[in-house]
């Protein structure tokens, strides 16, 4: 993907009030660091390029840390550009209740695997769920209810949201 | 009858719930045009929504039988409830199955349809909603207001009141931001004791057996996926065949709702997830990897009678429906007086009256039906294309049916030309025939006009026919614009164009300057005029559903028009409402040729004046303007059928300064405002066009385009208001 639409990914996180910052894999742990917030749990990310073991996440966490955590980090198979979104898996590394659970939500996405736009991201999902991967849940920015008389961030889902965004290496 | 009262007045305007209402609804409706004006190919996904809706009910037998096999091969169960009975006895089974003692919920209108928490609660299982709004209702014990935003009524304040009364907490709870961390620890606690979640489904995926979740707060996420039994209710008509088929309703959906381009979490499942399950209440504390994912999945899928509303013609499009909302936040009378009273035992809005005829019966859907005005705003609003208008004349036409003859029908049965049985309610049938009122008006005005306005005459059209006293009467012209037209001479020699000016109701025995303008000016920009004795559109009868009467004059009106057609006349239209009757409604009450003969061959009066002007007419023979100022409002189907920008473009051609209503209805809405139930609705609704309107009326001159949005402005202004065509004559 090209520089364009990390670009655009950042504008859209940014009005969804969600916070970003886009390194290269060498940069991720020191970024991964200055983003999460401790005590932090994880699910395995699904890359081969960067990993939370050598991290201050804990991956695998009891039933009692993730109830203690202050933040889930999960990794993205995708982002969309003009929105802002990221994807989470459905997983039995618990992608869905690390990034649910605690109050602030970090989210690694590659570069390469931003789209443009929902059409596109749809394109990506038939062909995941051709492939036998069928459960996503579509995230874009904190979670968020106008139901008690104002807009408020933070209901039942995370309050903060922040994606780290890893170019890949040319 | 079924008819309400119409001596009990619909409540509006006063308190907080109504202020909370227009607020919110109006918010949601500029959030939904800003939204909307950022895709390019909004119209595209709606034809694309619309189609596979249209795909998918045609073949829903097969796709249940296939969600059916897919949702199995996964794992899961599948149960297709016949009524809302049979659902809640399922669910109950499937919850003494796992020996469920706590059930949490999110948002689920469909839940609410079959009455599930009542069933629950009596069999003693806790439930919780865990959607904030819907956890208000519950604590309030009420019923939603709204489809999207069940509690919207309802003020932070009353809320504070309200949960302070209930939970007698340590601190509080007087912000929006106490309130949420009140309730997200409160429910958090009972989604991680729940045995059970039920969630809805505002789709189901025939071939992958999966389910997909529009939320913003997260709780479905949580009711799905921290119990291990998960159960999913949905209406039948949620299946579309597969995620290729979700794309559109990913792009509508939620702008069409609240106005986001996406809502916070589109969860695309298919049950059993393999997200760990915890046991939140157990002694151990194992790993996420040593918990494992021994889940339940069950589907329940309801018909309660959608079947045969897939088998009804007209109730069918319904079944289209995506539970948006769109078409209440649009509606004038819906911002009014919110879901209560526009809306039947589940659903609100003007979709409500389809949705509620097919689930409940005729008599709930008449209970709010005739709030609906037919004005057609939730018409473009709708991102499915639902004639949500053409819904709610069909139920009021059913229901005329249903009535019970009395007393009254004897006499109006020998007065009134209609084709209506007898029982359909007088009010109705007095609105219904208003052609003939009028005809009988101009034909011994200016008497009829002395009696109709005296306070006994008053008094008695009140009781009667339920005439508001307060309204102005309109005064009949002894002289019609036909008459007026039939003996003037030839005005114009080697005509550009030849004319047929429509003579409908009010223009030709009411406003009749209107008629008269619209002849001159035509006249004067080269085209040779006739103006024909054609009688009503059909569009009052329309308005009373009264289908048959409306379908004779429908069909009266078109051939007499389309023969001139035919003869290379173009036809113009003065009132709004009545153009709209060619473009839209004929399409259903004729058939094909001569609906496309009219309505192609058509045109509303500034339509084709910006024509005439466009393809080299002498703007000049038109009196200029000067920058005088003009305030205009346009009328509710003009804008439907994007029609009412001729009218701005010309008026600022010529010179105006133009101010255009930034209030989209009047709330006069035909005969709505006269009707004395409705009497205090309208001028509510109208409010927010005087407020606009009354501070510029010395210095502009008011114009509007429809004959009743002109009558209300005259009741909610000092000044005078015209129609604008009058500003071009020279006369």
């Amino acid at each position: 993907m090209n520089t364009g639409s990390v670009a655009t990914f950042e504008q859209s996180l940014a009005k969804v009030d969600a916070t970003s910052t886009t390194v290269d894999p060498e940069g991720f742990t020191d970024a991964l660091e200055a983003a999460i917030e401790t005590p932090a749990v994880g699910a395995p990310l699904p890359f081969d390029d960067v990993s939370l073991a050598d991290t201050s996440v804990t991956v695998d966490p009891s039933r009692s840390a993730l109830q203690a955590a202050a933040c889930g980090v999960t990794g993205s198979p995708l982002g969309i550009a003009e929105l802002g979104t990221v994807a989470i898996e459905s997983t039995a590394g618990g992608d869905e209740l690390v990034s649910l659970y605690p109050e602030r939500h970090v989210a690694v996405v590659h570069a390469s695997d931003i789209e443009p736009d929902l059409t596109a991201a749809f394109g990506w999902l038939s062909d995941q769920f051709a492939a036998g991967r069928q459960s996503f849940v579509m995230a874009t920015g904190p979670s968020a209810t106008g139901d008690m008389g104002a807009l408020v961030q933070g209901v039942h889902g995370p309050s903060t949201e922040h994606v780290i965004i890893i170019e890949d290496n040319e | 009858m079924s008819e309400p009262d119409h001596t009990q007045s619909t409540s509006t305007g006063a308190g907080t719930d109504h202020n909370e209402i227009r607020k919110n609804t109006q918010l949601f409706n500029e959030q939904r045009y800003d939204a909307v004006a950022g895709v390019e190919n909004y119209e595209d996904y709606r034809t694309q929504a619309r189609e596979i809706k249209e795909d998918a009910i045609e073949r829903l037998p097969d796709l249940i039988e296939q969600t059916r096999r897919a949702v199995e091969a996964n794992g899961g169960s599948v149960y297709v409830a016949e009524d809302a009975a049979d659902a809640t006895r399922h669910i109950e089974g499937l919850l003494a199955e796992e020996d469920a003692e706590s059930v949490v919920k999110s948002k689920s209108m469909t839940t609410e349809e079959i009455h599930l928490n009542d069933a629950l609660e009596a069999a003693d299982v806790d439930v919780w909603e865990t959607d904030l709004g819907e956890f208000v209702i519950q604590v309030a014990k009420e019923e939603p207001s709204h489809i999207v935003g069940p509690s919207l009524h309802i003020s932070r304040e009353e809320i504070t009141e309200l949960f302070e009364a209930e939970f007698d907490p340590d601190e509080r709870l007087d912000s929006a931001e106490k309130l949420t961390e009140f309730a997200r620890e409160y429910l958090g606690e009972r989604i991680e004791a729940a045995d059970v979640g039920i969630t809805g489904a505002n789709f189901v995926l025939a071939e992958s057996g999966s389910i997909a979740l529009v939320t913003n707060e997260g709780n479905a996420r949580k009711c799905a996926s921290i119990p291990d039994t998960h159960i999913a209710v949905g209406g039948i008509e949620k299946i579309i065949p597969s995620i290729e088929e979700l794309h559109p309703f990913g792009e509508l959906l939620s702008r069409a709702s609240t106005g986001q381009d996406i809502t916070q979490y589109l969860s695309i499942l298919t049950p059993p997830v393999e997200t760990p399950a915890f046991d939140f209440d157990g002694a151990d504390d194992p790993t996420m990897s040593e918990a494992g994912a021994d889940r339940d999945f069950h589907l329940v899928l309801i018909d309660n009678g959608r079947t045969a509303m897939r088998e009804d013609e007209d109730l069918r499009e319904t079944l289209y429906c995506i539970r948006c909302g769109a078409c209440a936040n649009s509606c004038a009378n819906f911002q009014s007086v919110g879901g209560h009273e526009f809306g039947g035992e589940t659903y609100t809005g003007g979709i409500a009256t389809g949705w509620e005829a097919g689930i409940e019966g005729l008599d709930v859907a008449g209970e709010f039906n005739d709030l609906c005005t037919g004005c057609s705003s939730c018409v473009n609003a709708c991102p499915v294309k639902i004639d949500i208008p053409w819904i709610n004349t069909v139920v009021r036409d059913r229901r005329n049916h249903d009535a019970e003859p009395d007393y009254g029908d004897v006499l109006v049965d020998g007065l009134v030309p209609d084709e209506e049985p007898s029982g359909t309610p007088l009010q109705k049938r007095f609105f219904g025939n208003f052609e003939t009122v009028a005809k009988l008006g101009s034909a011994t005005a200016p008497l009829s006009n002395a009696i109709a306005g005296t306070s006994l005459a008053r008094k008695a059209m009140d009781r009667f026919v339920g005439v508001d006293a307060r309204r102005d009467l309109p005064t009949f012209e002894r002289t019609t614009l036909v008459e007026w037209a039939r003996d003037r001479t030839e005005q114009v020699t080697n005509p550009e164009r030849r004319v047929v000016l429509y003579p409908d109701v009010y223009t030709n025995y009411v406003q009749t300057e209107r008629g008269k303008a619209a002849v001159r000016v035509l006249e004067a920009l080269g085209c040779s005029v006739t103006v024909p004795s054609v009688g009503g559109s059909g569009r009052a009868p329309l308005s009373q559903g009264m289908l048959a009467t409306a379908r004779s004059k429908a069909e009266a009106a078109a051939d007499t028009l389309g023969e001139y057609v035919e003869d290379g006349y173009d036809v113009v239209v003065v009132e709004p409402s009545d153009y709209a009757m060619f473009q839209r409604e004929y399409e259903k009450l004729l058939d094909e040729s001569a609906y496309h003969r009219l309505a192609d061959g058509s045109y509303e009066i500034f339509e084709f004046v910006y024509g005439l002007l466009e393809n080299g007419a002498d703007a000049g023979a038109l009196p200029g303007a000067d920058g005088a100022g003009v305030a205009y409002h346009s009328h509710c189907q003009q804008r439907t059928l994007g029609v009412e920008t001729y009218t701005e473009a010309v008026l600022a051609d010529l010179g105006y300064d133009v101010v255009t209503s930034d209030a989209e209805c009047c709330g006069m809405a035909g005969s709505f405002g006269y009707k004395s139930q409705y009497y205090d609705v309208s001028m509510d609704v109208g409010a927010d066009l005087a407020a606009q309107f009354d501070p510029v009326a010395d210095e502009r001159t008011v114009v509007a385009s429809g004959t009743s949005c002109i009558e209300q402005l005259d009741s909610l202004l000092r000044a005078e208001t015209r129609h604008p065509i009058q500003l071009l004559d020279r006369n």
